[in-house]
């Protein structure tokens, strides 16, 4: 391969995870996993409970440091960075429990991630009453609110939503910062199969229209199939499967870390 | 050798005392998930009722003990978990926290007003004659007292942990610490098993009070406030899980004041402030070294989206054509009250008055630090005191204006409030609360009582320090400014609170995890906010002592710190109207009282009234005065704007609480959301 082939295969490579590990007083949550995922590519991470799969994503967003191993993200080194740093440079993340803001409405859920992203906010601005809402903020917000289908909740407060509406306002919340690669934990858990094929309608969307990368974390192997064009199979911490949806399926490992029958 | 051993010894007797107590604090939080400040205050209260049993009803000591140690201290306990505690949900760690404060600041003032204030001596010693001695070890005497002391230590400490680690009662006990709920749905009663955990940490607590009693001639609350200190340490050390670990911790912490005591020389002023330094320095490094105290709150009950969230404000509510009213209101209100200032009210009301004005600043900073950034300080007071000795000191020795002093003052508290910020930045909750109130005694102790500080005791204020007419501490001039800085002030917590850094603040307090996750620097935030606070609270300091003209060592204690704490929750923590209601409230109602005859208490009172109002929390966590505002302003909607279709009726509980459904405020609707969202609200 050329010098140059090989620097385009390389900056096509969004987020570099190499050998990363951690455990949890002895016991291995994830061991030596090594992954790569494209600018663009939907990406589904499975495996049965207790597999690894959010302490890698916790690993990845910085929510815990890996003992081993390295993340890069856009060619940079993202592995010493706080998470706050990590999130401005492009991660975007939904969570397995769900995290929401009791105290706000679901449109200051996502004006203040906005913003967040950007790292405004300052005291000078605060007390000048110069930290009105901007109007392309408003709007981005309202696009963001409808391509998710919750603009008609949007001054609720969301200590009155349900489960499958604080799913969305999380997914709302981290794609309005406009995210190179989200995150996402189990989005669907909550949901119902309609609403369930509405959010994967979005992400596929969002991958084919906008070019967001997405690693998706999820135990609707049917949401999975609709959504990403590779699936990394994690079974005690390690990867135990990569390939198509349906190759995965049908490895002998993966039906194994399912369903314990070995073939 | 022999000298240290001379030394080291008496402080085993001595550290059983730290440890009894410390002891009790750990089983209170394992068995409950409490830690109970309380702790102290209900030691103190058996000891009392065990001392005038023995001497007052003349009964045996042995009677008097069951009576006061074995019946009326886990009756106590149960009676706190039945009307508190019990009705706190197991992750609000705020609400766990201010209720035992309030008893700590309540209960001896009750108990003052209730029995009197006539002095106690001489209290009996429940195992050996304090008046004996039993043994030597190398030279050490040991007294019945330091036996009763020693045996009473090891016989508890072994008791409770068999019961904690060897029986099901132990094991029910700790289950239940984590979810009540889920232990219920295994089969267990755990609303028996969490009382009868109370009952038994009372019952420690009531022990721990009579042992202590005979160690001071004379029977007062205050060792017993000193000693939770030493308490708490020891307990922190311990991670509060371990209870031989604190007990070992409580002793070494007896035997090393003796051995200071002993090896420094006894009239140094810098001794004694060492001494007194031990208990809050150990206290500070578990804090920043045992890593137990930083996940003490990231225990999460499964079943916490069982309990309703707490309400907004009514303010954010109400409808608009009743909000228009009420704000029309109290600006009538202010101009009445400025006018009346300027022109009627005698000086008695108007010193008064402006006393509240300034305890309002003070107050505003606690609705930043906590009711905005969910950051539970106890050291407002300290950071008060900070800004008033600076400017004291400033004018005293440069002659410099106090009011310009006052701004030094506020960046020094601004300073102190930041690195008091960044040596707590791995704490949250309960630790922070610890790490707070450490400082708090550290500057109690140890800087606001030097003499380059306070000049021992007192600083008068002069006249030639603050100019400008503002030397009359009822005069309009004084008034003039306090009613300024306060506008200042409340005009920059609405605009904080408004702005962009109020909602990363609101963001924080929803989910720190969260928070991050979408880029919000927390450190940042965290530091800010309690910079911004520590200035308000300075600010505030300093215009109480340019009012009072005069300030002490004692003006800015701990204990003003957690009575502020106590009364800025009874009246609203998260509002701007909070703060000014609790500011001038205090002092009202402290003027009120003091009409009523001494025996009655006198303005002492003021403590116990808010006390109770706050332990309206377990019910309100909004704040009691939330709450009615809440219930009146639905009852005024009811009234003025008569909606029309079916009322949803409106009980005590926080959600229900907010409103009908059918009237033209926003409430209704929020209502109908809540009544008809999908099963599994968040978590």
């Amino acid at each position: 391969m050329s010098v140059m082939a090989e620097t385009a295969t390389v900056q096509a490579e969004l987020l570099e995870v190499s050998g990363v590990s951690k455990s949890f007083g002895g016991i291995a949550a994830v061991s030596d996993m090594t992954f790569t995922v494209s600018r663009g590519e939907s990406v589904g991470l499975v495996g049965p409970n207790g597999a690894g799969k959010t302490t890698l994503f916790n690993c990845i967003c910085g929510q815990l440091k890996p003992e081993q191993g390295t993340i890069v993200l856009q060619g940079e080194s993202i592995v010493e960075l706080p998470v706050y740093k990590r999130a401005r440079r492009g991660l975007g993340r939904t969570y397995q429990r769900v995290e929401v803001f009791p105290d706000m409405n679901v449109r200051e859920h996502l004006l203040v991630a906005e913003r967040a992203r950007r790292g405004d906010g300052h005291l000078w601005q605060d007390l000048c009453n110069k930290s009105k809402a901007r109007p392309e903020e408003v709007e981005r917000v309202a696009a963001v609110l409808d391509l998710v289908g919750i603009a008609d909740r949007a001054d609720t407060p969301v200590s009155a939503l349900g489960l499958g509406s604080c799913r969305l306002v999380e997914l709302a919340r981290a794609l309005v910062s406009d995210p190179v690669l989200l995150l996402a934990d189990e989005p669907s858990s909550g949901l119902d199969m309609q609403e369930t094929q509405e959010l994967a309608h979005v992400l596929r969307t969002l991958q084919q229209e906008r070019g967001m990368a997405v690693l998706l974390v999820e135990h609707d192997l049917a949401m999975v199939g609709a959504v990403v064009d590779r699936t990394l199979v994690m079974d005690l911490g390690s990867m135990v499967a990569v390939g198509t949806f349906d190759e995965v399926m049908a490895d002998p490992s993966v039906r194994n870390a399912y369903l314990g029958i070995t073939e | 050798m022999s000298q240290f051993i001379g030394f080291a010894i008496p402080g085993v007797p001595y550290g059983c005392t730290f440890a009894i107590v410390a002891v009790g604090l750990v089983l209170t939080y394992q068995a409950t998930g409490v830690f109970n400040f309380a702790f102290g205050a209900q030691a103190y209260m058996s000891a009392y009722a065990f001392t005038r049993l023995v001497q007052g009803a003349g009964l045996p000591v042995w009677l008097a003990f069951i009576l006061s140690v074995v019946v009326l201290a886990p009756a106590f306990g149960l009676v706190l978990d039945r009307l508190l505690f019990r009705k706190i949900p197991n992750t609000n760690t705020t609400a766990k926290l201010v209720i035992g404060i309030s008893l700590f600041v309540g209960i001896p003032v009750l108990m003052q007003v209730l029995f009197g204030s006539q002095d106690v001596y001489n209290a009996p010693s429940i195992l050996f004659n304090p008046n004996i001695i039993y043994f030597h070890v190398f030279t050490a005497p040991f007294s019945g007292t330091d036996l009763s002391s020693v045996v009473c230590t090891v016989a508890v400490l072994l008791g409770l942990v068999i019961l904690m680690r060897f029986t099901n009662l132990g094991l029910q006990m700790r289950g239940a610490v984590e979810s009540r709920r889920l232990v219920q749905l295994d089969g267990v009663n755990s609303g028996t098993v969490v009382a009868t955990a109370w009952a038994i940490s009372s019952f420690m607590a009531g022990l721990a009070g009579v042992i202590l009693a005979p160690l001071n001639n004379q029977l007062s609350f205050l060792p017993y406030a000193t000693l939770m200190v030493a308490a708490f340490a020891a307990a922190a050390w311990a991670s509060l899980r371990s209870l031989p670990i604190a007990a070992i911790v409580g002793v070494l912490m007896g035997m090393l004041t003796l051995l200071l005591e002993g090896y420094l020389p006894s009239s140094s002023s810098f001794s004694a402030a060492v001494l007194y330094s031990v208990p809050f320095i150990v206290l500070i490094a578990a804090l920043l070294i045992v890593p137990g105290m930083r996940s003490l709150d990231d225990t999460k009950d499964p079943m916490a989206s069982v309990d309703p969230p707490v309400p907004p404000s009514i303010q954010s509510l109400r409808a608009p054509q009743l909000d228009r009213i009420i704000r029309r209101l109290w600006y009538l209100l202010l101009g009445a009250f400025v006018v009346s200032m300027l022109t009627w009210i005698p000086p008695t009301w108007t010193f008064v008055f402006n006393e509240g004005l300034a305890f309002s600043v003070i107050f505003l900073s606690i609705t930043l630090i906590t009711g905005m950034g969910g950051q539970l300080s106890l050291a407002q007071a300290t950071l008060a005191g900070v800004g008033a000795f600076t400017a004291a000191q400033l004018a005293n020795h440069l002659g410099l204006n106090m009011l310009l002093g006052g701004i030094v003052g506020a960046v020094m508290a601004a300073a102190v409030a930041t690195i008091l910020a960044l040596a707590s930045l791995r704490l949250k909750g309960l630790g922070l609360a610890l790490m707070t109130i450490a400082a708090a005694l550290f500057f109690d102790n140890s800087v606001f009582d030097q003499s380059s500080i306070s000049n021992g005791v007192s600083l008068t204020i002069q006249q030639k320090w603050v100019g400008f007419g503002l030397f009359n501490p009822n005069g309009h001039n004084v008034f003039i400014l306090e009613i300024i800085v306060l506008s200042v002030c409340v005009i920059a917590v609405l605009l904080i609170r408004k702005g962009t850094i109020g909602q990363y603040l609101s963001a924080m307090r929803g989910s720190e995890t969260a928070a991050a996750g979408l880029g919000i620097n927390l450190t940042w935030q965290r530091v800010m906010i309690f910079a911004i606070s520590g200035a308000m609270a300075g600010i505030g300091g300093t215009l109480l002592v340019v009012q009072q003209q005069t300030i002490n060592n004692e003006a800015f204690s701990y204990e003003l710190g957690l009575a502020f704490v106590v009364i800025v929750v009874t009246t609203g923590v998260s509002t701007v109207e909070g703060a000014i209601q609790g500011g001038m409230g205090f002092v009202i109602i402290q003027q009120l009282l003091s009409y009523l005859p001494a025996r009655l208490g006198g303005n002492s009172l003021v403590l116990v009234f808010f006390a109770f109002g706050a332990l309206q929390y377990a019910n309100h966590p909004e704040g009691i005065l939330d709450y009615q505002k809440r219930v009146w302003t639905l009852r005024f909607e009811r009234l003025l704007f008569k909606p029309k279709g079916p009322d949803v009726s409106v009980s005590a509980g926080p959600i229900s609480g907010a409103g009908g459904t059918n009237g033209p405020s926003p409430v209704g609707g929020v209502i109908v959301e809540a009544l008809g969202a999908e099963p599994g609200g968040p978590t």
